[in-house]
């Protein structure tokens, strides 16, 4: 907020000065903002760690609290998506593993190995469906 | 000369510090990802929680003179059905469909009436049941004419009527104490084909070295075709309840020799998991791959 009353009461005087200011000030939030990205990614990242640690001991209900809290930490944390996506296919619930999946695709549309997890998945969930005559 | 060595000692030195560095952190990071095996589970197509008891009672089968595609249809399916559901199987003799649909038609014919022989009207049946396609009694006491012998899909068309004579299938219901029945028509038939296969072909060119080629070749391959179609009726109403098709097909070589019926279990092989999917939860093992 002081920036932002700094830089209007300097922008009247001199227009090189208001360049200069303008530059400064977008430096300043761009750097203010950062860190708290970064944390929240750092944040998302260990709850992901520690999804796959218990996970690979089958203990799927809690790597997918994990992971739910790692998406609500970083919503553009594509892993934590895919992750979260394998672990509702797991417990059967394949309307959330469907959505988790094309969330992460969404975040990373080259990733081939979010992409074969959904291939994958899209195989298995649409023989429910196959032959049907009604 | 003797200023060179321990430049060439230091960068050396600088170099293996790098590349312990670069290892300790690919270590400390570890790999940014996980293989792991898991189960899917499917739930079945089908409410069949109102069933106890499952009969398979036959298939209108037609094609390779080979084998006896009824049979060995009932057979499998009730093995499968024993092993993999919580149903308890009916063993009762196989039903000959294609007799049955041709007695029904003759005594249709044979009528004045415009109900066949105990086939009362679709409405004095259960109120609950849906009305099923070609249920209309006047449709049925047509006389059409049933193929004595099985060849194509056409030849199963005028089957097809069997499995809506809903007061059929409820007196088989009523016979075997309400089950869950399963019919419906088989085809397996002999197919080939001659077209073009991609081949690779080791050749060597002028230098002697060894090189793969992929080569376009027109070749005659035999195979079968196994059609099926699944029917289960409800054996308290005689009312079909879902019906699936499915269609695979197997070719060989012309010259490889392969048994009719290898053939026809190798394709069921493929159609048993989908058929057991609509009756009860199947598990289906896979790989996934976390990431970090």
């Amino acid at each position: 907020m002081a920036h932002a009353l700094l830089f209007f009461w300097y922008s009247g005087r001199d227009p090189f000065m208001t360049v200069r200011l303008a530059t400064l000030f977008a430096l300043v939030a761009s750097v203010a903002a950062s860190p708290a990205a970064a944390d929240a990614r750092s944040d998302a990242k260990a709850l992901v760690d520690f999804g796959i640690s218990v996970a690979q001991k089958g203990l799927w209900r809690e790597a997918i609290y994990r992971w739910e809290k790692a998406v609500e930490t970083d919503p553009t944390y594509a892993a934590a998506y895919n992750d979260l996506a394998i672990a509702y296919e797991h417990e059967g619930q394949l309307v959330k593993a469907r959505k988790a999946y094309e969330k992460a695709l969404e975040l990373e549309p080259n990733n081939s190995q979010i992409q074969q997890n959904f291939d994958l998945f899209k195989e298995i969930n649409d023989r429910s469906s196959t032959g049907k005559d009604k | 000369m003797t200023g060179a060595a321990p430049v060439k000692t230091s960068s050396r030195l600088a170099l293996a510090a790098f590349a312990a560095l670069a290892a300790t952190l690919a270590l400390a990071c570890g790999p940014e990802f996980f293989e792991i095996p898991i189960e899917t589970p499917i739930q079945p197509k089908l409410d069949v929680s109102a069933f106890q008891r499952v009969l398979v009672a036959g298939f209108v089968a037609g094609g390779s003179d080979d084998i006896d595609a009824n049979q060995e249809t009932v057979r499998l399916l009730r093995s499968q059905l024993r092993t993999k559901s919580q149903l308890k199987v009916i063993d009762a003799d196989i039903m000959s469909l294609i007799a049955i649909a041709q007695d029904q038609r003759k005594t249709a014919a044979g009528e004045d009436a415009p109900a066949p022989t105990g086939t009362p009207p679709a409405s004095t049946g259960h109120g609950n049941s849906p009305p099923a396609a070609g249920a209309d009694p006047r449709a049925q006491a047509q006389p059409m004419g049933l193929p004595p012998q099985i060849r194509d899909e056409k030849d199963l068309e005028p089957y097809e009527r069997l499995f809506a004579n809903v007061a059929y299938w409820k007196k088989i219901g009523e016979e075997y104490q309400n089950p869950l029945i399963v019919t419906g028509t088989v085809l397996f038939i002999p197919h080939s084909i001659t077209g073009p296969v991609v081949r690779d072909q080791d050749v060597m060119d002028q230098l002697g070295r060894h090189r793969v080629v992929s080569t376009r070749v027109y070749v005659e391959r035999k195979g079968f075709i196994l059609a099926p179609k699944f029917v289960f009726i409800d054996g308290r109403t005689g009312a079909t309840m879902y019906s699936e098709r499915h269609r695979e097909e197997i070719l060989y070589n012309a010259q490889q020799n392969t048994p009719a019926l290898s053939s026809y279990f190798e394709l069921m092989d493929r159609i048993v998991p989908d058929f057991l999917s609509t009756l009860s939860s199947q598990k289906i093992k896979g790989t996934r791959v976390l990431l970090k």
